[in-house]
């Protein structure tokens, strides 16, 4: 029980004034972006992210990492009373929350969401407090194939689990890598596919495509529809509160099973998106009456929210223990341990202890004050939506440009901000997924690095990545997981042909 | 099927896959320009890049061909009005970026905010330029008093001071 009494001093981290003042913004910042059109967990990080330079690292992790429980709250909200889903993982949550919310049970559904919310994300903390230092002593061992295996095996799980067309999937993957390639090759120092441009020596800065890519292209997205925010009014009351938690532990088997859906999904970097699908859709298949949801059922509600939190919370376990991480947040997180000059992976466990549990507890800490805040604040966070669209947007567009401004102090990321923009709306129209593009930016130097640093040890040979057991382990996963999109596709083909074959004949 | 008008899917689905893969393209001419094989010190600098930009070609080919056969592109990708809305946001952000290096961003910001609250929300001149201005005196007090980042400034700051 080592990892108690590590954890005990991560709390006492958590609780110098400071710190607790921190955390109470960065939640409260989260709901704001998370409610917010446009702004998300990523990009919202992205953004504040260069402000928190001068503080020291543990401070800003904490604010940060509360930001985005803080998004995972803030989401709920306008997916139950405005039907908008503020954050692509709140979409399964519109199904039942917001005809709860027509039917005048606004304040159960919210109330139901916030704790099942909680629910999920405490399950994936206790796992990450438990789990995470024995993946991360056992990737102590890890050479330089050994994590490029890992990373291979996370992109692999993209292109195989991803629910859109799988070349999609590549296409964006590859896109992601090659613009981290671009610029200053840092072995040799030779100029990478900066066909003569001065500003792409810098190459391109994940913060800047996050921002574009997540920021601007919602905004896009949402003019379309000419956006009126219409919702519901909910007031939550102590009253509802306790009614609703009076029934909840009914739906523990629930609750249970989509945490853990929840947080399957989110150590493997498939996110909180289709664990919220994946959960809703399981929680409507086992229901003795699967028909009526949809129609508001408070189950409705709770699966979707628990699994996303999980997901979400658990995605920060590989980026904590390998470096891997498993969404895009955790991406820009593991984006700021870099900047903070951290090295991310499994030695963090052993030489920045205080850096890692302040993190852990205040995931613990953090989500507490989260579930008080948005239970108490909710009416104040929904009245934002009624702020009309045009000042809204425009706010938006000025905070992303700065955000993207002070990445590096570079106008010129402001103007390739609006092209990631661009291409973000276009490529989300198309159904290209965005996470594979940022991961493979963000983790694009250090795969080819590994890559490189495994090639020298076998002086070329391929064979590298077969050469024991464990590489091999995790390679050959890799490749399982890269080929079922193909061995369903052959699957589901076979018997086709089989039935098609009589009718033209 | 829709009687409504505008950008087909499948040409824009033709017009990205395109695009990515001349993309990969472009990466697989500049690697063989530094070398794809093996050098004295390792791998040589276009060595990675090259075969991304390999698969990239071909997934974007199998991405092409798969839109052209499937003909899932014969909906819209965006009607004329909604392609219009979408304009009404692109284009004055566009001209407040290309402003930036110029007038600062503080001014930008407030011509931008104000701009949108006049012509997409409808309001007032006095009151969206009075709000513009807000934004930008918050943004100069959290940024430049109170967080000390140093944004982009034109010529009214340097007057003023700054």
């Amino acid at each position: 029980m080592e990892e108690l009494g590590l954890l005990m001093q991560g709390f006492a981290v958590v609780m110098e004034p400071q710190n607790l003042l921190l955390m109470l913004v960065g939640i409260a910042l989260g709901v704001l972006i998370g409610v917010l059109p446009g702004l998300g967990g990523a990009n919202g990080i992205a953004i504040l992210l260069p402000l928190t330079f001068a503080m020291p690292p543990v401070s800003a992790i904490i604010m940060l990492s509360c930001i985005y429980w803080g998004a995972l709250f803030g989401g709920a909200i306008t997916s139950i009373l405005f039907n908008i889903p503020g954050e692509p993982w709140s979409v399964a949550t519109t199904f039942d929350g917001y005809p709860m919310a027509q039917q005048g049970k606004a304040a159960e559904a919210l109330t139901a969401a916030f704790t099942s919310s909680f629910v999920g994300a405490f399950v994936a903390i206790v796992m990450i407090t438990f789990i995470a230092p024995v993946i991360a002593g056992f990737a102590l061992r890890f050479g330089p194939p050994e994590f490029f295996a890992v990373m291979f095996l996370s992109f692999a799980s993209f292109i195989g689990m991803s629910k859109g067309p799988a070349l999609k999937t590549v296409c964006a993957m590859m896109l992601g890598f090659l613009l981290a390639a671009v610029g200053m090759d840092t072995v040799t120092g030779q100029l990478r596919m900066t066909f003569g441009s001065t500003e792409m020596i810098r190459g391109f800065d994940f913060l800047v495509a996050v921002i574009g890519l997540f920021g601007i292209s919602e905004i896009l997205c949402s003019i379309e529809d000419g956006l009126r925010f219409k919702g519901e009014r909910a007031k939550i009351d102590a009253k509802v509160v306790l009614k609703v938690w009076a029934t909840l532990p009914r739906h523990w088997w629930l609750a249970l099973r989509s945490s853990l859906i929840g947080c399957w999904m989110g150590i493997t970097p498939a996110g909180a998106t289709p664990a919220s699908f994946m959960s809703y859709g399981v929680a409507r298949r086992m229901s003795k009456n699967g028909a009526s949801f949809g129609k508001g059922r408070i189950e409705g509600v709770i699966a979707p929210e628990t699994a996303a939190h999980a997901a979400g919370t658990s995605a920060l376990l590989p980026m904590l223990t390998l470096g891997v991480p498993g969404s895009p947040t955790a991406a820009v997180l593991l984006g700021g341990l870099i900047m903070w000059g951290l090295q991310p992976g499994p030695m963090l466990f052993v030489e920045q202890k205080d850096f890692v549990w302040g993190l852990i507890a205040s995931m613990y800490l953090g989500n507490v004050v989260g579930l008080i805040v948005v239970l108490v604040a909710v009416p104040w966070f929904a009245a934002i939506l009624r702020v009309p669209f045009s000042i809204i947007a425009a706010i938006i567009l000025v905070v992303c440009a700065i955000g993207a401004f002070t990445v590096s102090n570079a106008e010129f990321d402001i103007t390739l901000m609006l092209l990631f923009g661009i291409i973000g709306y276009v490529l989300k129209k198309l159904d290209y997924p965005l996470a594979p593009l940022v991961l493979a930016l963000v983790l694009g130097d250090r795969a080819e690095e590994a890559f490189r640093q495994s090639l020298l040890i076998s002086q070329g040979s391929l064979g590298v990545f077969f050469s024991n057991w464990l590489v091999s382990g995790i390679m050959a996963m890799g490749f399982a997981l890269l080929l079922w999109p193909a061995i369903t596709w052959v699957l589901g083909r076979l018997p086709g042909r089989r039935i098609r074959g009589p009718a033209t004949a | 099927m829709s009687a409504e008008r505008g950008l087909r899917m499948s040409m824009v689905e033709a017009g990205t896959a395109l695009a990515f893969a001349l993309a990969g393209m472009a990466a697989i001419g500049d690697s063989l320009r530094l070398g794809t094989g093996w050098g004295d010190d390792g791998p040589k600098s276009g060595t990675f890049p090259f075969w991304i930009g390999l698969i990239l070609v071909a997934a974007s080919a199998g991405t092409l061909a798969q839109a052209v056969r499937a003909r899932s592109g014969s909906g819209l990708f965006a009607s004329w009005e909604q392609l219009r809305l979408v304009a009404s946001v692109l284009v004055p952000t566009a001209l407040y970026v290309a402003a930036i290096p110029f007038t600062g961003i503080y001014l930008a910001s407030a011509a931008l905010v104000a701009w949108f609250m006049h012509r997409l929300g409808g309001f007032g001149w006095a009151r969206s330029a009075a709000a513009g201005l807000a934004v930008a005196v918050t943004c100069f007090l959290v940024f430049e008093i109170w967080f000390l980042v140093q944004l982009p400034k034109g010529p009214l700051e340097t007057s003023l001071g700054y």
